[in-house]
């Protein structure tokens, strides 16, 4: 799960790592108060949308009066801003942060992550702050410092000093970085993240250490235990239909191509996907029914697939283990009986009770194909959705 | 033999008295699997499916002499379960929980590291559908009437997509020494390299089926493995060909976030260490034919 920054810089600030002086607005006038509130002669007025790249995509302003604050958060509000990592619909700006200004004297990059192949969580940090961590890396991989941390023990002072005398810090900034190391060390294990970015962590004067942007993702599977974080979730920078799916017990990934796909098990989904690939189709969607997939769900995964108006095939391909197939069955007539699909629609069951799957489905009058295999079902749906498609 | 799980195999269930782990339970006995009891902490002392009851997995390794765990406990507490297990000296644990915290599994590698590694416990999983050895025994929630007895071992991340290969396999008559499902976790038990080091050293597998997914680190890990230490045919298939970078397909390690994670760059990497690679998930089944009639193997 992904918060917004104002979000991860308070959390953050609660395991000591220095922030600037900033408040949240929803309207230009809350802006200009907040402006005024913080004080001091220039401000920046910042997009809160769940994504990178805000900067160069406008969604950054700096301001000199609050006048220009407040015009900056009417040109913001409401907009949907587009960076190079949302996708051409780009995310809702709903809400503002505004904070002061501060003359930058150095940035550096700091990240936090779970490295798979420690299996601990490992400290990314360079002296090349300000850009991506995947430019850093192709332009500068010599700046790149990395550290991996004891579970055992957690992040001791040295392991911290050690990664800030890396960076070139010095004098009274070294244990200002050993405070925000350990910080957010802290927060990550404490708060179950998945990432911790501060890019740029800035040298102010002073001189100070300050995190200037801040980013946090969290691990859904540890929401359960951290009802603090579940609380920070904002519905509105989701997908709306990987949102309705995760509400559902789906798995969900909206993609580009004409044929909706209805899956149980995630590799297989990406194998059926690259099935269909192969054929010359593809796909509209990964979608992942689960394993105890009851007909509820195979209804709810169907309006799910054919809510996307640009599916014009469909391919249900069921492997049953823990699921069987009459059970799936049951469900796609169900879900057709109810809502008729408007496209072809392919199904392909295998594993427990099959014959029973299909025997229902012959049955059932609707006008379904049945294929037998994973190639059969591919080449099928494909040829279906050219015919469709002609 | 076959790698991890046969007949003989004394296997207690870790959240024995569960309605998922009481399903299961019973299909593993009905497949023969030599169950030999549970745990559930409460309700030591009593009989479940015929078989005793204990509160902890010690007092079940006392009583019953077991050797290995089939582990479906609830995801806040199965990460505690697993190092009971570990601690308690089993020799394997197949845990099938899906959903359990990144941050348990790192407390899980790091506990497990205690013991010295011809004494550590084997963990497979979690977010597995687990490890059969047809004909034999089973550990796990996978279609057991899909796999053909037989002499090729299989490994690999999805559930659904082992079966699959399974049942292509067993439709050209080729059959299974034991499959082995590691999981689609991004931190998790046994490794693709692992596995593949087991089969490797197995009189009973002659060759060995792979199959990967887009992220992580673990395929190009097997790679370097079977290019220096494999003697035995290696067919590979890697799923996500057609998955976008940055978004997660549904495996919480399922996301492509660095180089060498593609589904792309993981083919190359397996080709170039020797595997046969699949063209297409259709064809499984007739590459590891092809793989075995190349080797000799099946005519």
């Amino acid at each position: 799960m992904d918060i917004h920054e104002y979000q991860a810089k308070e959390l953050l600030e609660g395991f000591g790592v220095a922030v600037p002086r900033g408040g949240l607005a929803y309207s230009p006038e809350q802006a200009a108060y907040r402006a005024q509130e913080i004080g001091g002669e220039r401000w920046v007025v910042k997009a809160q949308v769940h994504t990178g790249a805000r900067g160069k995509a406008g969604g950054i302003k700096l301001c000199k009066d609050d006048h220009e604050v407040a015009h900056a958060a009417d040109e913001l509000l409401g907009k949907r801003l587009v960076t190079a990592q949302t996708g051409p619909r780009g995310k809702l700006i709903h809400r503002l942060f505004v904070e002061e200004a501060l003359p930058i004297e150095r940035e550096l990059y700091l990240g936090l992550v779970l490295d798979r192949k420690t299996e601990r969580v490992m400290v990314v940090a360079s002296a090349a702050g300000g850009m991506e961590i995947e430019e850093i890396a192709h332009s500068k991989p010599e700046t790149i410092i990395r550290a991996s941390v004891d579970p055992a023990t957690g992040m001791k002072p040295f392991q911290a000093r050690e990664i800030a005398f890396a960076l070139g810090l010095s004098g009274g900034l070294v244990a200002q970085a050993v405070t925000t190391l350990l910080g957010c060390y802290r927060a990550f294990v404490e708060l179950d993240a998945t990432m911790v970015e501060i890019n740029p962590l800035v040298v102010v004067s002073g001189p100070r250490l300050v995190a200037l942007d801040a980013k946090m993702t969290f691990d859904d599977n540890a929401l359960f235990r951290r009802p603090q974080i579940a609380e920070l979730r904002d519905k509105s920078q989701e997908d709306s239909r990987e949102r309705d799916a995760a509400d559902r017990g789906l798995s969900y990934v909206g993609l580009d191509g004409a044929i909706g796909c209805i899956i149980n098990g995630a590799g297989l989904a990406m194998a059926t996907m690259d099935m269909i690939q192969h054929a010359g189709g593809e796909p509209a969607n990964f979608l992942d029914i689960g394993g105890g997939a009851s007909p509820e769900r195979v209804a709810k995964a169907f309006n799910l697939v054919l809510s996307d108006a640009k599916v014009q095939a469909v391919l249900v391909n069921i492997f049953a283990g823990i699921n069987r197939c009459d059970w799936v069955a049951q469900g796609v007539v169900q879900a057709l009986q109810k809502r008729p699909a408007g496209v072809p629609v392919v199904i392909r069951l295998s594993g427990t009770n099959v014959e029973e799957g299909r025997r229902i489905l012959r049955e059932s009058g609707l006008p379904i194909v049945t294929a037998e295999s994973l190639a059969d079902a591919a080449d099928t749906v494909v040829a279906a959705w050219k015919k469709a498609a002609a | 033999m076959t790698v991890l799980l046969d007949r003989s195999t004394r296997v207690i269930v870790q959240g024995f008295t569960g309605n998922t782990g009481t399903f299961h339970a019973e299909e593993a006995i009905a497949y023969g699997t030599n169950l030999v009891g549970g745990v559930t902490p409460g309700k030591g002392g009593t009989t479940h499916l015929d078989r005793p009851v204990f509160d902890t997995v010690k007092q079940a390794i006392d009583a019953t002499g077991a050797e290995a765990s089939l582990l479906l406990v609830p995801p806040p507490f199965a990460a505690d379960s697993i190092m009971e297990a570990a601690d308690a000296g089993l020799a394997l644990c197949v845990a099938i929980t899906d959903g359990i915290p990144a941050q348990d599994m790192i407390q899980v590698k790091r506990y497990m590291r205690r013991y010295a590694y011809e004494k550590r416990m084997r963990l497979v999983g979690p977010n597995c559908a687990g490890v059969i050895s047809p004909g034999q025994a089973m550990m796990g929630i996978m279609p057991s009437h899909i796999y053909r007895q037989g002499r090729v071992g299989i490994v690999g991340r999805s559930g659904t997509l082992g079966y699959e290969a399974a049942a292509q396999m067993a439709e050209l008559g080729i059959g299974v020494s034991t499959s082995v499902g590691i999981g689609g976790d991004p931190i998790n038990g046994s490794s693709f390299r692992d596995i593949l080091e087991l089969f490797e050293a197995d009189p009973a597998t002659d060759a060995v089926v792979m199959i990967g997914e887009i992220g992580g680190p673990q395929e190009a890990e097997a790679a370097e493995f079977i290019r220096t230490s494999m003697k035995k045919p290696v067919v590979a298939y890697v799923a996500g060909l057609s998955a976008p970078k940055g978004r997660r397909m549904g495996h919480a390690g399922a996301i492509i976030s660095a180089f060498g994670e593609s589904a792309a760059a993981k083919v190359e990497i397996l080709r170039d260490a020797g595997a046969t690679v699949a063209p297409s998930p259709a064809e499984l089944g007739t590459t590891v034919a092809a793989a075995l009639k190349r080797a000799g193997l099946m005519s």
